[in-house]
């Protein structure tokens, strides 16, 4: 077996909430926004990370490149484990990990023109590159992504949002990384923009070999990218499959919900489509429910499921639930 | 045909077009900057000012320094403005050249101004940027430390230094320095903070970029636009000060003088009847504070075109 180029064992993020009027020595509340989750990724592979805003998506990709406190292990091609490094040793690895964000025209500084936005980790990881072959490779990261090499000084605001992504895309790619992080790099974009970005990223993943993490709220948006998803519900995994299998066979009945709510193309099999609703609110991650945390809006939730924790089982198709299982009549008969 | 060729070529054409200059936020904001009426005009002022303040003294006929020694005595009778006996604005009370007084005080009033804001951008963007920037206890230590330099009455503490070291146009430098700064340190600091949430920020540090590169690259260009702002609202304020300290008597002293210092010697012997001593310094004063406002204003409605 090959060694995975990232295995990430039982990560956790927790948060300190002091609240205003809580007295100063009163301790503080604690808000897992991650909660021990495992995955492990192949090179060239891609995994589609998906849940609900709120359910720690978004901290599990800032944790991974250290951007928050976290503890377990990130190991990086089976030998260093990211969590345990210095800043200093840590920048080493920042050039081989690259991120690309929710909001594209946010992610790019307004007063800097394109070309010194995407030339900037250039900059910081290849200081001793000359300007001329900065330029150079920045004119064509952008070409890579499908930019005019010859708008590198404009800025940021004269480009639409699909554009501004692709912007992040090329200030990713230029350091040629292994693993580039994508968090919910869609979800801001206009719905036909979506796809163009999402199969530039698919090229780009062909083409270079990129090992991918990509993270959406949605999971139709990851199903043509990933070739794992993992389902993810308050910090906790739910479900975790190869992406083939995951859409054929779920099994966790927060899988099936979502994959309920995604639309079908095909107006036939839209109309016939079993929807289940997914009721009531997100709980709050401060006092996450007992037993499993998806009791208090599973279909299936019965007594044991507020005793026990569900563990994850084992293989390549894993899913976290007392009462796995096809989709069941009743449950489609249920009233929405 | 399948292909449109005057698309192709023009496509060909933008393709093969040397770069494109693109319009950055500051061009957008010298645009809207020059289509408002008033800060234009601010700006006219202000040139106004700085000329009669640079070249008024080539014009003047006497020295500031200079007695007149035919007016001495009458000044209220023949003291007046005149072009005849070159004192265009007339005299003061000791019969010196008021024209050449007013150059001398424009100056020394725009130098304490200009000084102030300049020690003020200095010192309380980076201190402001440093705090917000790392926040945690530096971000206390340096916060709590501007905390306790408001509370001091400065004003107090200004006079006290003047008495105590003199009346020099060097201390009122350092007085004014002393103060100009932290309320800079304190906008900075809360602008950094909005900042350091922004994304880029975030892809910066992700991306690797050492915090003095963040602060440097990402932080200041983009608190630029606040600090100009404040800046060019801080030099009326400083002018201000000065000119109340002058009023006090405690400002600037002979035979230097400010506008502040003039005004009060103009108050002092209106009751005389001469009220050109007061009017032209006074008409200074208000019309490089108006400037400065006007300017000020423009530039935070240019720089900030999503308030309205
Ligand atoms: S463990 Fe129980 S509550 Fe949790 S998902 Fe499975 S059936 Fe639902």
């Amino acid at each position: 077996m090959t060694t995975p180029l990232l295995d990430v064992k039982d990560l956790r993020v927790t948060f300190e909430i002091h609240r205003d009027g809580d007295l100063p020595w009163a301790a503080p509340r604690k808000l897992r926004a991650v909660n021990g989750v495992d995955f492990s990724l192949l090179a060239g592979k891609t995994l589609g990370i998906v849940g609900e805003s709120g359910c720690g998506k978004s901290t599990l990709a800032r944790a991974l490149i250290r951007m928050l406190p976290a503890t377990g292990q990130v190991n990086w091609q089976g030998e260093t484990d990211l969590l345990q490094l210095t800043a200093r040793q840590m920048l080493k690895y920042r050039a081989d990990i690259q991120m690309i964000f929710q909001d594209p025209l946010a992610s790019l500084n307004p007063r800097m023109t394109v070309g010194d936005i995407i030339a900037e980790p250039l900059r910081t990881h290849r200081p001793t590159m000359g300007g001329k072959e900065r330029r150079a490779r920045v004119k064509a990261a952008m070409e890579r992504v499908g930019l005019l090499s010859n708008q590198v000084n404009r800025y940021p605001h004269e480009f639409s949002g699909g554009q501004c992504q692709r912007i992040g895309i090329a200030r990713a790619l230029i350091v040629e990384p292994k693993l580039l992080i994508c968090d919910e790099p869609v979800s801001a974009l206009d719905v036909s923009i979506q796809a163009q970005v999402i199969n530039l990223l698919d090229d780009l993943r062909r083409d270079l070999g990129l090992t991918i993490v990509f993270i959406a709220h949605d999971l139709s948006v990851v199903k043509h990218i990933s070739d794992e998803v993992m389902v993810l519900y308050l910090g906790k995994m739910m479900e975790r499959a190869p992406s083939d299998e995951l859409f054929a066979h779920p099994q966790h009945p927060y899988t099936q919900a979502l994959l309920s709510a995604v639309p079908v193309p095909d107006p036939q099999i839209e109309r016939g489509k079993v929807v289940i609703p997914l009721d009531g609110e997100l709980p709050s991650p401060m006092n996450p429910p007992s037993g499993c945390v998806f009791r208090t809006r599973c279909p299936r939730a019965q007594a044991l499921c507020a005793e026990t924790v569900p563990e994850p089982t084992a293989g390549p198709h894993s899913y976290a639930c007392h009462f796995p299982g096809a989709v069941t009549q009743e449950e489609i008969a249920a009233p929405v | 045909m399948v292909i449109d060729k005057t698309k192709m070529t023009s496509l060909a054409a933008a393709t093969s077009q040397p770069e494109m200059a693109g319009r950055s936020l500051w061009a957008d904001a010298r645009r809207r900057f020059a289509r408002n009426k008033a800060a234009v005009f601010g700006v006219f002022l202000l040139l106004f000012v700085a000329c009669f303040a640079l070249f008024g003294g080539f014009f003047a006929q006497w020295s500031n320094e200079e007695l007149d020694f035919s007016v001495m005595g009458q000044v209220a009778q023949i003291g007046g403005p005149s072009l005849s006996n070159g004192h265009y604005f007339g005299t003061d009370d000791l019969g010196r050249d008021l024209f050449a007084r007013t150059v001398q005080g424009t100056q020394i009033s725009l130098a304490v101004g200009l000084v102030g804001a300049a020690i003020a951008v200095i010192v309380g963007t980076l201190w402001g940027a440093t705090a917000g920037y790392f926040g945690g206890r530096i971000d206390n230590y340096m916060m709590r430390t501007v905390d306790i330099l408001i509370a001091i009455p400065y004003m107090f503490v200004l006079i006290l230094l003047l008495v105590m070291y003199g009346r020099s146009i060097s201390m009122l430098f350092i007085g004014v320095g002393l103060i100009s700064w932290l309320d800079m340190s304190r906008i900075v600091r809360g602008q950094t903070l909005t900042l350091k949430g922004r994304e880029y920020i975030e892809a910066a540090k992700a991306i690797g970029v050492p915090a003095y590169t963040i602060i440097r690259r990402h932080i200041l260009p983009n608190l630029l636009g606040v600090v100009a702002v404040y800046a060019t609202l801080l030099v009326p304020l400083m002018i201000l000060t000065e000119s109340f300290i002058s009023f006090l008597g405690l400002g600037v002293q002979e035979p230097l003088t400010s506008l502040g210092a003039l005004i009060s010697e103009g108050a002092g012997t209106m009751s005389y009847g001469t009220l050109w001593q007061i009017a032209f310094p006074l008409f200074f004063f208000v019309v490089t504070l108006f400037g400065f406002f006007f300017v000020g204003d423009g530039l935070r409605d240019a720089l900030d075109p999503k308030d309205r």
